[in-house]
């Protein structure tokens, strides 16, 4: 049995390929689990989705195929959030708004870490770093 | 075995880094020196003990004179990057504070504002060498008759250029949480309703101020590691308030003494002044800050050696208490160990614990000073005259306003 893989990814839609209902396929056609972190689809709209899908990796990966074939853009979450490490200070300000301690603290450092696989996108980190060091390009 | 009583001065300890024979470790390695050799065997053996500190601060701010022009002008209005200074100094000196935020920014009008440009983020872009438009208005005089000027300029243009910071280095701060039901933004940070996080700032054990309480040896021309360069206590900063009540350790319990710190802005690095913008509050700018203490004596070695643990900080409410201006009734109580550790015990709740300053920059400053006195390129500057304070003598634990 292959192992199960959890993943984030945006989806982006353009007009013409907005109204299909990706998730659902994603979960009956590829019994993939899907939880939506963020969305935000209009009808004939440009539209952005953020799901974090679970299954195995042969379904995850047919499930990507299925969307690119379909006109979307997939990309892993971790692509579109970045700290900027030229402003980053090192306070910490932002880890305990952090809900998947994606941010922590080093114990032994002390510097502040940043995991971009960890991250769910919720940009509670790009209001609460003083220093303007995070930054997530979703919409 | 001898029991002698240790007693150097800084003019001895001063020689000693001179012929490069000085001992000197930060404020954190001070703490095992302790431990294992006792205060008197500290103070025998350590000669300096170095400090520092990274936090936003606000009361900071910039003499700069930019120069006369031609024809001249007296400079009554002056802005940099669209940020307004105070031009009533002289002709053509401004005092720019780190605290004023861009001309046309929305503010708070839609809340909460972003704040994405300042004073702080001026001092930064100075410092960083970038290219800042300077925009003068004066009203005409005999003497200055020109109106209006308007030039790009760099640090390296500007005849002097003082980072003038009247109130800095916090000897302790009020940790912030708020009890409402609604998210506040403050100078404290963003604060989730009901104590969703408790947000403090300063560097505990390696803060400056927590490691001579009593300023026995930090006073008015102390030199000083300042945002990367060299600079000096000018006075005691403003809200210094040493009749604070203390611990036992001679520790404040919360916010004391504070320092005006000055120094030459051309030799500082935007790495240790960098502006920062707090949501729904204002600018700021985060000042690096590292103090060398003189090990005089064994008291001198008591007091280096403080840990986090040692160090407690009041919890305050920033939904009522703090914006109501009236008396304060703290919360709570916690030590800079149980802060720095990511969660305190608030009202039998678990909070999530997030800092304003930075104890990885704050131990880098510590390490840089360390570095500097050890190669014999910054001497300890001898007070002048000390800081206001109150007497240490027992019993230190009952001291009130």
């Amino acid at each position: 049995m292959s192992a199960t893989v959890t993943r984030k990814v945006i989806i982006r839609y353009s007009a013409e390929n907005v109204d299909q209902p990706i998730a659902c396929h994603l979960a009956k056609k590829y019994d993939l689990d899907f939880n939506i972190l963020k969305a935000r689809i209009f009808p004939r709209r440009e539209g952005v989705m953020v799901l974090e899908l679970s299954g195995t990796k042969e379904n995850f990966d047919a499930g990507v195929r299925f969307m690119k074939e379909k006109g979307l853009r997939v990309e892993p979450l971790s692509k579109s959030v970045t700290r900027n490490t030229d402003r980053c200070v090192h306070c910490g300000a932002c880890i305990a708004f952090c809900p998947t301690e994606a941010l922590h603290r080093d114990p032994g450092t002390s510097m502040i870490v940043f995991d971009p696989e960890r991250c769910n996108g919720c940009e509670f980190c790009v209001t609460a770093c003083p220093a303007r060091a995070m930054s997530i390009d979703l919409f | 075995m001898k029991t002698s009583k240790v007693r150097k001065t800084i003019a001895e300890i001063n020689e000693r880094i001179r012929q490069g024979r000085a001992v000197v470790v930060t404020a954190e390695e001070m703490i095992d020196v302790v431990e294992r050799h006792g205060n008197a065997e500290a103070a025998r053996k350590v000669d300096v003990v170095t400090t520092g500190t990274f936090g936003p601060m606000c009361s900071s701010g910039a003499f700069l004179n930019f120069g006369h022009t031609s024809p001249r002008i007296k400079a009554h209005k002056v802005w940099l990057n669209d940020v307004a200074a105070y031009g009533g100094v002289a002709a053509v000196d401004c005092y720019l504070g780190a605290a004023e935020v861009a001309e046309g920014d929305p503010l708070n009008s839609v809340f909460p504002g972003e704040f994405n440009y300042g004073g702080g983020h001026v001092i930064e872009d100075l410092a960083a060498g970038n290219v800042i438009r300077l925009r003068l208005e004066g009203y005409g005089t005999d003497c200055y008759p020109s109106r209006k000027q308007e030039k790009n300029i760099l640090l390296h243009d500007l005849r002097d250029a003082l980072l003038f910071n009247p109130r800095n280095c916090y000897q302790n701060y009020n940790c912030a949480v708020n009890m409402s039901d609604k998210t506040i933004y403050t100078y404290m940070g963003v604060l989730r309703p009901r104590m969703g996080n408790a947000n403090y700032s300063t560097s505990g054990q390696l803060s400056p101020l927590f490691n001579d309480p009593y300023y026995r040896t930090i006073g008015i021309g102390t030199r000083i590691f300042l945002g990367g360069g060299r600079g000096y206590v000018a006075w005691h900063g403003t809200q210094h308030a040493p009749e604070t009540p203390r611990s036992p350790n001679g520790v404040p319990t919360g916010g004391a003494g504070t320092l005006a710190v000055i120094g030459d802005l051309k030799q500082m690095s935007p790495e240790w002044l960098k502006g920062a913008s707090f949501l729904g509050y204002g600018v700021s700018l985060y000042v690096g800050i590292g103090i060398p203490i003189p090990v005089l004596d064994e008291e001198m070695a008591r007091y280096t050696a403080v840990r986090d643990e040692d160090i407690v900080t009041q919890i305050y409410d920033y939904s009522m208490d703090y914006p109501g201006g009236g008396a304060m009734k703290s919360l709570g109580e916690a030590t800079y160990r149980e802060l720095r550790s990511g969660r305190i015990l608030l009202n039998g709740r678990e909070v999530a614990t997030a800092s304003m300053s930075s104890y990885y920059r704050a131990r880098q400053i510590a390490e840089t000073l360390k570095t500097w006195i050890e190669k014999g390129e910054f001497l300890l500057g001898e007070p002048q005259a000390l800081l206001p304070s109150v007497s240490p003598s027992p019993p230190e634990g009952r001291r009130k306003r």
